[in-house]
């Protein structure tokens, strides 16, 4: 392991809660609704950090929780069952519902899981129910997503077919790229999880290789090696580097030659590092400040170094596991400096001292530090693009150059002014 | 408990943090988990405010709900306060702290303080955001002056005479995430000031805890939006006996009659009478013949409260349209929306959700559609213009250029915008017209996008749907070919309209001849 220095930080935060996850989960598994179980501010909270208007009836809302449910006059188990009633005989469509727990039904302990329970009695074959929670006391951003598809493996069926798992939301265009790879490399059966369709969910066994193309998914980790399944060691499949390396893994483990992987993707590296080039000439030597809300930064951080050449100051992680980043943070270079958790205020001081050329942050930090003459990258963008893989990576890069070409083209003197 | 897939306003300390943001000198410390940070982004998103809102998230997570998370409130208001200095400070809780009850308004309280602390009570689980923002300004307000008024005279509209100056009034209501709140108040300054009136303060928009305890050096206040102002306007009426204004200057009718009602209060001769329907195009453009064409417009309006009855009385009154649906989420205000309708021989709809409103809007067959934003998208999927009056607030609802609301420029304003859609959808109808021209170019595209509905699509639906309909009315070869050189934007007013007529007569089949029956049976 590099020599990376750890810190820790805790103070007021600004970072999302984990339902934010449902804008892109929803999105992934078309016959999925998540209704999560709340107040106005979750969802006031979904519509505003999806950042559009709602062009169709959505697969997402919220039961909000009023005066009567936390009065004890209303019975909130009965009241719940009769919101759902409601959502099934409108969408008749839907074939699995999430309940999501959010801070206020956490806090009154409001049991989704009795309720999960009972409602699967009543639908059997109709609509299937799974519970989890996105509360902000337990879970940020990313985080949700871990603990939507936990709530799925107890759903899964065992298999001890051999095969490869591909665990963590994908664009659709990058599976579809990830799957044509893995053919040609030899490994014929690849599935993914969370599936397209939320009643194709995987079959699980010992012979299931898991192989992560998120960093956020501890839980779900942890409960796929319960039903067997083999972790794959890897870094993420960001940047040219990332994803070579998790191609190799993967390779490893499936038995197959790292001279076969290579030949494989010899020529795509190549492409993408010409791709690259011209983004690297923006942002080489240019110097990075990361604040924590994907829980990407760390693979950001490996990339935008390694890949790109640009110089880190600090990389804010909302949390740490050791275990699941191992690899990345053995890609990092020295003396990197790793802040988990957040005292806002305090980083904020911190930005402003390192004078950093980009910092990749929340939609609310964003505009305030562009004021103050520091360019800014949103994170949020990079749960909603195509970005992994070896074919994105001048994408990814494209991410980060862009706030800074931009900058140069509007501050440029080129132009005669009289 | 309520299905919510969308909402219309944020939970009420959004609504606080709307009048500390507006604000100068305050800062907000609010027990909350992460998530709520969210809300930030609304005004540096929104709004593309350069600073972040005034707001410190204590953020306390579950494993601090075992522990001491009053112990975290009051580190998180010590810091706070010792970093931003403020000269105020508000101190609330959204809806996850209101359940473990901190009460972190006393802590604050506790803690040997010398600035004045706010204590905000705003219920998260029956409350929404304007009435947050409202109850904000209404404790400020109050917090800030309670201690002059037992020393104070009832403060005289007249006053300004004795003092020997001009007569001085307060605007009271503009906020962050109001709509045009920004330049309206320009135009109101501008047009009291033409007037010989000067503004004394402008709050919370730009306001300071110094500028709240000057507002009594005014003479009446000028209530601007009653939604975030009405309550902190009542307060001073009942405390200090300042008067304030009820007309909103939306419209010229109602920029003449706010200009009276202040002139009135004051006791001011209004000397430029006349000139005063010349100050705005409004009224010109709308008798001009071009716009002959907009009279009897079907129109189906929603939004805030002010806003929507504003618009019923511009499109029945300047513009000539026919008001065919009204509406609002503003539960403060529907009595009063609910009073403009029955005027309008409507009956208003009340309501939250906009599923609602598009039914009511789709049944309504309107020409054009005034709503927010999610108005303007039920109306694109219908094939309706529409433009946008009301908050909730979206990035095209901050322009970059001056575009108010209120008053003469307000006035203009509102013709373009209102107008501009409808010849759209006069050109609609002669693409439509025209697209059997052998120059027209194939694959035109409409500026409703793929929604707009071809004539086509009407009747294949259609097609469907009479299978189905009950009353098995059929159209015939004749009647359908008929319905295809209705112009698109009144087609399918004149479908159910023809289709009642022939229930109404027992006609199983319709034919062209029905639908001429049916025209001059409903003309």
């Amino acid at each position: 392991m590099s020599k990376v220095e750890f810190n820790k930080e805790t103070g007021p935060r600004e970072v999302f809660c984990g339902l934010t996850s449902i804008v892109w989960l929803h999105r992934r598994m078309p016959d999925a609704f998540f209704l999560v179980v709340g107040s106005r501010t979750c969802a006031h909270l979904i519509q505003s950090a999806a950042g559009v208007m709602i062009f169709a009836e959505p697969r997402f809302g919220t039961a909000i929780l009023e005066e009567k449910d936390l009065a004890g006059l209303a019975d909130a188990h009965e009241e719940l069952d009769r919101v759902v009633n409601d959502l099934i005989a409108r969408r008749p469509e839907i074939k699995t519902l999430f309940l999501v727990g959010s801070c206020p039904s956490e806090v009154i302990k409001l049991d989704l899981a009795t309720v999960a329970e009972k409602l699967n009695k009543r639908f059997l074959g109709q609509v299937r129910f799974v519970n989890y929670s996105g509360s902000g006391i337990e879970t940020t951003f990313t985080q949700g997503e871990d603990g939507a598809l936990k709530a799925l493996i107890p759903l899964m069926e065992s298999s001890d077919e051999k095969k490869l798992l591909l665990v963590g939301t994908l664009a659709n265009n990058v599976e579809d790229r990830f799957k044509k790879i893995f053919k040609n490399l030899g490994i014929s059966n690849i599935e993914s999880f969370p599936p397209r369709q939320s009643t194709e969910l995987p079959k699980v066994g010992k012979n299931t290789k898991v192989l992560l193309t998120q960093p956020y998914l501890s839980d779900t980790v942890r409960d796929l090696k319960h039903r067997g399944c083999e972790i794959i060691s890897a870094p993420f499949p960001l940047g040219i580097e990332g994803s070579t390396e998790w191609f190799l893994a993967a390779a490893k483990a499936f038995k197959i030659s790292e001279l076969k992987v290579h030949e494989i993707i010899s020529p795509l590296i190549n492409r993408a590092k010409l791709a690259l080039e011209s983004h690297k000439e923006i942002l080489k030597g240019k110097r990075l400040f990361l604040l924590p809300e994907s829980q990407l930064e760390i693979s950001l951080a490996r990339f935008l170094h390694n890949e790109c050449e640009m110089d880190l100051i600090e990389v804010g992680t909302p949390y740490l596991n050791k275990d699941l980043m191992k690899e990345e943070i053995n890609l990092l270079p020295d003396n990197t400096k790793i802040v988990e958790g957040q005292h806002v205020e305090k980083q904020l001081d911190r930005v402003r001292e390192s004078n950093p050329d980009l910092v990749v942050c929340g939609m609310g930090l964003a505009n305030p530090l562009e004021a103050e003459g520091i360019s800014t990258k949103w994170s949020i963008e990079m749960v909603f693009s195509p970005i992994h893989g070896i074919d994105q990576a001048a994408d990814l890069a494209g991410l980060f150059s862009k706030p800074l070409k931009r900058n140069q083209i509007l501050t440029s003197k080129t132009l005669v002014t009289h | 408990m309520e299905l919510t897939l969308w909402t219309y306003e944020g939970p009420p300390h959004v609504g606080a943090m709307r009048i500390a943001s507006s604000m100068k000198d305050i800062h907000y410390v609010l027990h909350a988990p992460q998530g709520d940070t969210y809300a930030d982004l609304l005004f540096t998103m929104i709004e593309r405010r350069g600073q972040r809102p005034p707001v410190t998230y204590t953020t306390f997570q579950a494993r601090d709900l075992g522990g001491d998370t009053a112990e975290l409130v009051k580190k998180n208001i010590k810091e706070a306060v010792e970093r931003f200095k403020p000269k105020t400070l508000l101190v609330g809780e959204s809806c996850t702290a209101e359940l473990i009850q901190d009460q972190p308004g006393a802590l604050a309280k506790g803690m040997g303080f010398d600035m004045p602390i706010v204590n905000l009570e705003l219920p998260a689980y029956s409350k929404k955001e304007n009435w947050g923002a409202s109850e904000t300004f209404y404790q400020l307000t109050r917090t800030l002056l309670k201690e002059k008024v037992s020393y104070s005279e009832k403060i005289s509209p007249l006053r300004w005479k004795e003092f020997g100056r001009r007569p001085k009034v307060n605007i009271l209501g503009p906020s962050l995430l109001g709509f045009r709140c920004r330049d309206d108040v320009i135009e109101i300054q501008r047009i009291l000031s033409e007037q010989g009136i000067d503004t004394n303060v402008v709050a919370p928009l730009g306001a300071s805890p110094d500028d709240i305890e000057r507002l009594i050096d005014a003479e009446i206040n000028i209530c601007l939006y009653p939604e975030i102002a009405e309550a902190s306007c009542e307060w001073l009426k009942r405390n200090f006996g300042m008067e304030y204004t009820n007309t909103i200057p939306i419209g010229i009718k109602n920029t003449i009659e706010f200009i009276n009602e202040v002139h009135k209060k004051l006791d001011l001769p209004l000397t430029n009478k006349k000139e005063l329907e010349n100050k705005s195009k409004l009224p010109w453009y709308s008798k001009s013949v071009d716009s002959n064409y907009l009279t009897g417009k079907r129109v189906f309006i929603f939004g805030d409260g002010t806003h929507a009855i504003a618009a019923a009385k511009i499109a029945k009154e300047e513009l000539g349209f026919e008001v065919v649906g009204l509406g609002t989420y503003s539960r403060e205000m529907a009595r009063q929306v609910r009073a403009t309708a029955k005027d309008l021989n409507l009956e208003a709809l009340i309501t939250n959700n906009y599923l609602e409103v598009e039914d009511a809007m789709k049944k309504a067959a309107p020409e054009l559609v005034l709503g927010t934003q999610m108005e303007r998208h039920s109306a694109k999927r219908l094939g309706i213009p529409c433009s946008v009056i009301s908050t909730p607030m979206h990035v095209q609802d901050v322009p970059a250029r001056y575009s108010p609301q209120m008053g003469w420029e307000g006035a203009n304003v509102i013709f373009d915008d209102w107008v501009h859609p409808l010849m759209m959808g006069l050109e609609e109808h002669l693409i439509d017209m025209f697209k059997h021209d052998f120059e027209f170019v194939d694959g035109h595209q409409s500026h409703l996008g793929h929604t707009a509905t071809s004539t086509k699509d009407i009747l294949n639906s259609d097609e469907k749907k009479e299978k189905n309909s009950k009353e098995g009315i059929i159209w015939t070869e004749s009647g359908r070919a008929e319905l295809t050189k209705v112009p698109f934007f009144v087609r399918g007013k004149v479908k159910t309209n023809t289709e009642k007529y022939a229930i109404l007569r027992g006609i199983p089949e319709i034919s062209d001849e029905t639908l001429y029956d049916a025209k001059a049976y409903f003309s």
